[in-house]
């Protein structure tokens, strides 16, 4: 709790706090939908902002203030899968390569360094384009954490390593612990905070990433999330019919999901260690 | 660089050792990413669970491209071969690799039978004169006002531009490049919609085809250096902040070495290595969200090519597109690694 | 008698800190009073975090926050007239550097610009200070002063890592003597090389102060090299100078409790016994005892002692201490 209220003093902690847990109110709203997102027709088409249609309508004769709860909602299930998964993965690969050392360190990070050079939005799009007839949440966001692991291995690789060179882990070895017990008892309290902020971090990617592919239409049409809401809107002419409501929910919610998710994980690291922000970039 | 006479105590360092050191892990890690990076690009069709011939003609029907039966006939057994589904995968794999060197990346099935090759080196020259400008004003900007603000960190515009920053950064650059064509091009009108020059217009190297491109080049240009400023910005700030606080700035502090040089000379010029090494890591990054932003623009680079290919299924053009970058990148990337030396004398000696 | 060059009165400089809301003060140099003289090498030797460093930063008039000059003042005497330090602007500070005050860092590992060539360094040293000089000029000027000091020519080519740690030492030693400062400071120079190394570090020092008949202000915890190249000796205990004199006094008569098992904690020629050093630890100076700062360790504390802090009792001509066993102390007030 402590570490709450410490955080809670940086403004940008405290700012991005509030703005996540509005678009988690938001997504959960949508259990609450009184329409089916997948049907079309649902209401008038082309209405703006009223008070019975909050955000108004669109094209497809939906209403864009729940479709927009469903987005949300979908936008982050898909990055949680990613996100998770890619933990998973971050956490066993530098975990791995950090304690032995040697050829299978080297091997790993030449992966995870190969994963980090090469274009990986073109090899996403070939893949999306392979598998798009089987496209759904789940699947988008295997597909996510598949790539978008290896900055993050390498963190906790030399999170681990510094640890290694702390007395603690001699004391393990000698008293003969096994390597998965003490990679997990005396290591993980240490990564937990890195793991934590990198899924932030990694989520924002996902979100992008997902929001790219979808206006590229590598996604399954038929479920709302940020990014398929926009290329609807997009490939109604919303811009030139002036349909600002319809293209411009997405664009700000997204908008403001990017920068807080940025603005916690900045705070926290930053809280962690004051010298080192975590550098990623969105794709 | 091999050490005179030794009076001084110095490490050998001789040009062997460099290249053993430096030179040749460098170049394997080059090759071998290369290696793996075509290799997946070969698997990825063969791992996806349908026949990519068939899947492929699927997805140019049902986008609607009229083929008649000999075109038909044609493509199939050009699809045929460029997967090369006659043989072992063995076989095939080798094959790929075969017409790889002979820099033949098969045909465009949509617009056929123009050779992918073509098409790339029509929207070539646009992407790159993109991307080259743009990262380089957005490296050197980023990293002088990120020096300077690093240094000056507790002054106001230093902290006005680290709030910019902080807003702009996490942004994917769809979401940015969009926002600024919503906003620059059709709210205020200040710059075209679309397009790398006005429609109509023959390519001649008169001032006013070049001042045409130029004009319509602004936007995406500003997105991207904007967008890539922001993270050199950053970045550059935070280990201004670290150089500042090492033991031979203090010192020169102390020995009143004026203000001009410790900032150039000691700060800046040390914080400058670690800015190269990353600029080399996010070369990927950074050409993928150059593609992004043509897309936003409809500027007629690799980008928007890509864009079509894909909404016209062209999976073959979309693998040439990705073979061709994968090289470029790890190229570029090489060469960024290599002038590294020239920088760091601890790399070059000892 | 020599004259003084470098004086302080009363010299108060603490650390205030803020953490959490609260604040926090280090008490690192508190109410020191210098009188440092023309031509003569100046111990000072304490325990690690007695404040050495800190009245050394001090004494160079680089007070940063957190550091905070409290109160007190800091003479230097610059072309006959005495120049009280604090008062100065930024520019005028800097300008004291190098020409009429230098510094000699404690490490040199890390001290010297990666990246330049040394020649570039002494070059922006000397460019720094000396106007309108070329590029030439410089070079030169830097080439003859190393060859003088007996240092290999081709060293200036050389980047910081190519040297071994004694040399980039003596380098830097080097370069605080490049202007023919009046004062130079040094903060433990010799304390991360090895014995030999060590002397050769000395020496140089020692022949740069004959060379130029300067003055060099020396930190070391290393009572060894304080007695081989100080003429005179302050010992520091909790951010106070608790005794002063000549090297010969110090090391012979040392009359402070403190300072003689500082003297006996060295190791001595054929004594095979376990040196003796003082029980406890030094106080925190966040939070320092009252009356003198010594008395928790004192083997001869008197009740007196508990409460009051004694001053200056002068012992003999250029020897005093500050301890109740040797008087009430008319040098100095009590506080
Ligand atoms: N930047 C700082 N901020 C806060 N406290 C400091 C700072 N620097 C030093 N101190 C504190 O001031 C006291 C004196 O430190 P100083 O470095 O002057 O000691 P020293 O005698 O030079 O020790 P050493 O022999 O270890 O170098 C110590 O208690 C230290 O913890
Ligand atoms: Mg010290």
């Amino acid at each position: 709790m402590k570490v709450f209220k410490d955080l809670f003093r940086d403004y940008r902690f405290a700012l991005s706090f509030c703005v996540l847990v509005v678009l988690l109110i938001l997504a959960g709203l949508s259990f609450f939908s009184p329409y089916d997102p997948t049907l079309w027709g649902a209401v008038p088409r082309d209405l703006s902002p009223s008070a019975k249609y909050w955000l108004g309508t669109d094209s497809n004769g939906q209403d864009v203030f729940w479709q927009a709860t469903f987005a949300v909602r979908n936008s982050l299930i898909i990055s949680l899968i990613a996100g998770l998964v890619s933990r998973v993965i971050a956490v066993i690969v530098g975990m791995v390569s950090g304690y032995k050392g040697g050829a299978t360190d080297r091997v790993l990070m030449f992966l995870g360094d190969s994963l980090l050079v090469i274009p990986l939005f073109l090899i996403m799009v070939m893949l999306s384009m392979l598998v798009r007839q089987y496209m759904n949440l789940l699947v988008l966001g295997l597909l996510l954490s598949f790539f978008g692991w290896a900055w993050d291995a390498r963190l906790i690789r030399s999170l681990i390593l510094s640890l290694r060179e702390r007395d603690f882990t001699q004391t393990a070895i000698l008293s003969g612990t096994g390597t998965l017990r003490m990679v997990l008892n005396e290591y993980m309290p240490f990564a937990m905070p890195l793991i934590f902020s990198t899924l932030i971090n990694n989520m924002s990617w996902a979100i992008g990433l997902e929001m790219t592919l979808a206006i590229l239409g590598l996604v399954n049409m038929s479920i709302p999330t940020l990014g398929t809401m926009l290329n609807w809107a997009i490939s109604y002419q919303a811009i030139l019919l002036m349909r600002w409501w319809w293209i411009g929910t997405p664009v700000v919610l997204s908008i403001f999901l990017f920068i807080a998710l940025y603005w916690m994980s900045v705070s926290i690291s930053e809280y962690l260690d004051p010298r080192t922000r975590i550098q990623r970039v969105g794709a | 660089m091999p050490a005179q006479g030794d009076p001084v105590g110095r490490k050998e360092g001789s040009a062997l050792a460099f290249v053993k050191r430096y030179l040749i892990p460098r170049l394997i890690q080059y090759f071998l990413v290369i290696f793996l990076g075509i290799t997946a690009v070969f698997f990825i069709p063969r791992m996806t669970p349908n026949d990519p011939v068939q899947r492929t003609l699927q997805e140019m029907k049902a986008r609607g491209s009229y083929l008649d039966p000999g075109t038909m006939d044609e493509i199939i057994a050009d699809l045929t071969e460029m997967y090369g589904l006659g043989g072992s995968w063995l076989d095939q794999y080798f094959a790929f690799w075969g017409r790889l060197f002979q820099g033949d990346f098969g045909v465009s099935f949509f617009q056929f039978p123009t050779r992918v090759n073509v098409l790339i080196n029509i929207a070539l020259p646009w992407t790159l004169g993109l991307l080259l400008t743009t990262t380089f004003f957005s490296w050197t900007l980023g990293n002088i006002i990120g020096g300077l603000a690093g240094y000056y960190a507790r002054r106001s515009w230093s902290r006005v531009l680290d709030t910019v920053a902080m807003i702009v950064r996490p942004l994917p650059y769809y979401i940015f490049s969009f926002g600024m064509l919503l906003l620059l091009a059709y709210v205020v009108r200040w710059f075209p919609v679309s397009g790398g020059m006005e429609i109509g217009r023959t390519v001649s190297f008169s001032w006013e085809f070049i001042k045409d491109v130029l004009w319509h080049s602004v936007l995406p240009a500003l997105s991207l250096v904007i967008l890539g400023g922001a993270v050199m910005f950053q970045t550059m700030k935070l280990i201004v902040q670290n150089v500042n606080a090492e033991n031979f700035v203090q010192y020169a502090k102390l020995g009143g070495v004026t203000e001009s040089r410790i900032v150039g000379k000691y700060v800046i010029r040390n914080a400058l290595l670690p800015q190269i090494t990353g600029l080399a890591l996010s070369l990927g990054q950074i050409f993928s969200g150059a593609l992004i932003t043509e897309i936003v623009f409809s500027y007629p680079g690799l980008g928007t090519l890509l864009y079509n290919a894909i909404i016209t299924g062209d999976y073959n053009l979309i693998m040439g597109i990705t073979v061709f970058s994968i090289f470029a990148i790890t190229t570029a990337i090489l060469i960024v690694d290599l002038t590294y030396p020239l920088f760091d004398p601890r790399v070059r000696y000892n | 008698m020599q004259n003084t060059v470098l004086r302080t009165e009363q010299l108060k400089a603490f650390y205030v800190l803020d953490q959490f809301g609260a604040q926090k003060v280090v008490k690192a140099v508190n109410e020191v009073d210098l009188d440092i003289r023309e031509n003569e090498v100046y111990g000072i030797a304490g325990e690690s975090g007695c404040g050495k460093t800190t009245l050394l930063k001090a004494l160079y008039n680089a007070i940063e926050p957190p550091l905070r000059l409290v109160g007190g003042k800091i003479y230097y005497r610059v072309n006959g007239k005495d120049v009280d330090v604090t008062t100065l602007s930024a520019e005028e500070k800097r300008k004291l550097r190098w020409e009429f005050i230098s510094y000699v860092p404690q490490g040199s590992m890390s001290v010297l610009n990666p990246v330049l060539k040394l020649k570039e360094t002494y070059q922006d040293f000397i460019f720094s200070h000396v106007s309108r000089q070329s590029r030439e000029e410089a070079l030169n000027l830097a080439k003859s002063h190393i060859a003088e000091l007996g240092l290999p020519r081709n060293v200036l080519d050389a980047y910081p890592h190519q040297l071994s740690g004694g040399m980039r030492q003596r380098v830097t030693i080097a370069l605080a003597a490049l202007l023919k400062p009046r004062i130079i400071i040094g903060d433990e120079p010799t304390t991360a090389l090895d014995v030999v190394v060590q002397r050769g570090v000395v020496q140089l020092l020692k022949a740069i102060q004959v060379k130029l008949q300067n003055t060099i202000v020396l930190v070391t915890h290393d009572m060894g090299v304080q007695a081989n190249i100080a003429d005179r000796v302050g010992i520091m205990y909790a951010g106070k100078i608790v005794e002063e004199g000549t090297t010969e006094k110090i090391y012979g008569e040392a009359f402070h409790p403190y300072t003689r098992y500082l003297i006996n904690s060295l190791p001595k020629f054929g004594d095979k016994t376990m040196r003796e050093s003082a029980p406890g630890s030094p106080p925190s100076l966040a939070n320092v005892p009252p009356g003198c700062p010594f008395h928790p360790r004192c083997p001869r504390v008197m009740e007196i002692c508990q409460s009051q802090m004694p001053g200056f009792t002068t012992l003999g001509a250029d020897h005093k201490a500050a301890c109740w066993l040797a008087g009430e102390g008319k040098n100095g007030k009590a506080s």
